[in-house]
């Protein structure tokens, strides 16, 4: 419990932290939302105007608290961009973020899960050794790429989805998940290729050690072996690194988000940051640091569970 | 356990098979476009504050002024069947249409209309769009059809004004016209998506020539994924492309060239060393050659220009002026001798990296110039800082930029080389100049009115105030299902004309 409990601390100060430079971020990088609103029909007066309405002209400290106070209360503030709640914005984006980034992550642990054992269980055969180098090169190529390539194959050759023909899930669920498919493999697959690589070295080296001779001593056959005793104590290292993966998929979806024209967060997150839309952009990069650092400290409270040993 | 989760599984991937030949569009329903717009409409959906060229071309079709701009540039009456102007120029009595609706149903009344031209012009708290508008006096609702407004001083350009969709007429009873846009439109705008799209519908009790298409759909999709969709059929239609985007597309597609109606140019910081000197700026006219920008950067597309109006503006025009500076590397090379700078100098483009044909452009620019023996580089900038540093803060020594038109009048054009305009970013000053366009303001006759502007463009050429290059060719991309695009001399993206062919 004390050590859930110094987590929670620690992740509370991370989201404090990071909501802090974000806030302080916007003020370094050069560029105003006001003169983006008003574009090339600005004039000095319109400026002084709007930036006295949107509240631009009180200090920065008395901004972030209030905008913190607001945000902890679920009250995102409005955008300027589009004059509505950000939170009715957003409510509509996150889903379709939060189902991408599962939806990969199902993936990676259904590929990389079977794999991994099939190669380590096969190390000498030669098959083993051609998903080997397959991974190798799977690693090595970005998920945007993967999803050029995959909009590229199965968009406009074979014409088995149509490229920015997202659906929305209000509109069809079902159509939703088909389109979410492809981008989901394009974010999986490397990410499913690293983790083959870490589980089969992580099984071969658990293979090695005395208690696995002591197991097969006492009869075990080698699936049994390899099941019951070694998959258990391999998994442990395995696990940390999904964890990660998935926190790092949170983020990552938002580049093949780009490349699939899907709607979710981070477009969104794109340009509320080129336009200077802050309430937008300082919510969906406090709801995005908030799912990583919640997913970390759910692991970590996961790996405890699997391996008692940890304090 | 493991066996339910098994079991829920397949039975979700069978309804999935099952249920995935149902989405997508079905065959037949061509009543339905789909719009690909580069970007989202970011600034406002009241029109009256709408101030980006790209939110009110798509505004076009939900909103109308009392007046409204037909294919050619020309008013016609929309919201007002007619208008009159008293003899002494300062009031406009409009008299408006019969039965007129808007989207929510309520009939368009005079109250309307005055509490739209008023929130319009600024008078009601909100810094008006149009700066011309400060001239006016007051709006008077006369009668139920009839309002009359009255200016403070002429201005034969008022009625083009009043044709902007930034004087659209909008009733007086929507709370929130930032979030709920109703104007009179041949489209009434039905919901949106940040960042995903804006859905319109066709307004059945519109007062003119009805739309054809039923539903329109804005779909907001970023550089090249826009080619993707139109190859892939999500996007049956997108304006504003590029030669190169235009050469990836197939025979799918009916692809219509028109031009972009800006002013590109190499704008100078007319007040910063060393292009307060005549001589400088003309050397850099000398050492262009548009026709080379224009084959290398544009594929040879594009109409060259020589001052700051563009071609459709027709009798404001002055087609010559493109040929002033022939490009001429000694002569701009002596020139710049005469004016100390015998070993050329070094100068920084700055260009809104996101606007590929401009940073292209300055490229080509960077290579005319070294051989003239000026050292130019390119600073690529976001085009939130480009507002804040070179329009609004004025920091900078050039730049490589498009300038539209916010109405059909050669003021909207020229009015910002006056040395006191505020939008006056090239700092540009010329007593004679000034003199001409304070003229300008009090001329009523016409045929005057258009000498003065023709001697402004004139001047602004002979000047050399800033490297004048071209207006850019726009190319749209129309599936080959639909018909009907029509170009306006204006920023304008016109989809009540569009049709399914037969």
């Amino acid at each position: 419990m004390k050590y859930i409990g110094r987590k929670a601390l620690i992740m509370l100060v991370t989201v404090l932290i990071v909501t802090m430079l974000v806030f302080l971020a916007f003020r370094v990088i050069p560029g105003d939302p006001v003169l983006n609103m008003l574009g090339t029909s600005a004039t000095p007066e319109k400026v002084e105007q709007l930036r006295e309405q949107m509240g631009l002209n009180r200090p920065l400290p008395v901004r972030y608290i209030e905008w913190l106070r607001d945000f902890f209360f679920g009250d995102m503030g409005k955008s300027y961009t589009y004059g509505i709640p950000v939170r009715s914005m957003l409510a509509d984006k996150v889903p379709i973020t939060i189902t991408l980034t599962l939806l990969a992550f199902v993936f990676v642990v259904a590929i990389s899960i079977p794999l991994g054992i099939f190669t380590a269980k096969h190390e000498d055969k030669w098959y083993s050794k051609a998903i080997d180098v397959l991974n190798q090169i799977t690693m090595s190529i970005p998920s945007f790429f993967v999803g050029m390539l995959l909009t590229y194959l199965f968009g406009l050759i074979l014409k088995w989805f149509k490229p920015g023909g997202f659906v929305n899930y209000k509109v069809s669920p079902v159509g939703f998940i088909l389109y979410l498919i492809y981008p989901a493999i394009a974010i999986a697959l490397p990410k499913a290729a690293m983790t083959v690589k870490l589980l089969k070295s992580s099984v071969l080296k658990e293979g090695k050690l005395d208690y696995v001779r002591t197991a097969y001593s006492r009869g075990n056959s080698t699936d049994e072996v390899l099941y019951k005793h070694v998959f258990k104590n391999a998994l442990i290292p395995v696990i940390t690194f999904l964890g990660m993966t998935l926190a790092d998929m949170v983020a990552g979806s938002i580049i093949v988000e780009q490349v699939f024209s899907i709607p979710g967060l981070g477009r969104l997150l794109i340009t509320s940051i080129s336009t200077r839309d802050y309430p937008v952009a300082q919510s969906i990069i406090a709801i995005i640091a908030c799912l990583v650092i919640m997913i970390n400290f759910l692991v970590d409270v996961l790996y405890k569970m699997v391996d008692p040993r940890i304090r | 356990m493991r066996k339910r989760i098994v079991f829920t599984l397949s039975v979700l991937l069978t309804l999935t098979i099952a249920l995935s030949g149902c989405s997508g569009r079905k065959a037949g329903d061509s009543s339905r476009i789909v719009v690909g717009i580069p970007q989202d409409l970011e600034d406002s959906l009241d029109p009256h504050k709408a101030a980006a060229a790209g939110t009110r071309e798509v505004l076009f079709n939900v909103f109308e002024g009392l007046l409204k701009p037909d294919v050619n540039g020309d008013l016609i009456p929309a919201v007002a069947k007619e208008y009159t102007v008293s003899d002494d120029g300062l009031t406009y009595s409009f008299i408006l249409r019969d039965g007129i609706k808007f989207h929510d149903g309520n009939p368009v009344t005079a109250q309307d209309v005055k509490y739209s031209i008023e929130k319009s012009a600024g008078m009601t708290g909100d810094a008006s769009l149009i700066a011309a508008f400060s001239n006016i006096d007051k709006v008077n609702a006369v009668s139920d059809s009839q309002v009359d407004i009255v200016l403070k001083e002429r201005d034969v350009d008022f009625p083009a004004y009043l044709a902007s969709v930034s004087a659209a007429i909008i009733p007086m009873a929507n709370a929130t016209p930032d979030t709920t846009p109703i104007g009179t439109g041949p489209y009434k705008y039905v919901s949106r998506s940040p960042q995903e799209n804006v859905i319109m519908e066709r307004f059945d009790d519109y007062w003119g020539e009805k739309a054809n298409i039923k539903d329109v759909e804005f779909k907001i999709e970023v550089g090249d994924a826009m080619i993707m969709d139109l190859k892939g059929g999500s996007v049956d239609m997108s304006a504003r492309l590029s030669v190169t985007q235009v050469k990836q597309l197939g025979d799918e597609f009916d692809i219509l060239e028109g031009s972009m109606n800006l002013v590109q140019a190499l704008y100078l910081n007319n007040k910063v060393k060393p292009f307060d000197d005549v001589r400088v700026r003309q050397a850099l006219c000398y050492a262009t050659d548009t026709q080379e920008i224009l084959d290398l950067a544009f594929d040879g597309h594009g109409a060259p220009i020589g001052s700051s109006v563009f071609p459709a503006f027709g009798k404001y025009f002055i087609p010559e002026l493109a040929d002033k500076y022939p490009r001429d590397v000694n002569k701009a090379k002596e020139l710049l001798k005469e004016a100390g700078y015998a070993d050329g100098f070094d100068m920084t483009i700055t260009v809104p990296s996101n606007y590929i044909p401009h940073v292209d452009t300055a490229q080509v620019l960077v290579e005319q110039l070294k051989e003239a023996g000026i050292r130019a580089t390119i600073n690529q900038v976001e085009w939130n800082t480009w507002l804040s540093d070179v329009y609004a803060g004025r920091s900078y020594e050039s730049t490589v930029i498009g300038v539209d038109a916010s109405s059909m009048t050669a003021e909207a054009l020229l009015g910002r080389f006056y040395s006191k305009a505020d939008n006056n970013f090239a700092n540009y000053s010329n007593a004679e100049y000034d003199r001409l366009y304070e003229e300008s303001r009090i001329t009523f006759d016409d045929a005057r009115r258009t000498e003065l502007y023709k001697d402004m463009e004139m001047i602004l050429a002979d000047d050399a105030a800033n490297v004048y290059i071209q207006d850019m060719a726009e190319f749209v991309a129309l599936n080959k299902k639909f018909e009907g695009y029509e170009f306006y001399p204006l920023y304008v993206l016109d989809i009540a004309k569009l049709k399914v062919k037969e």
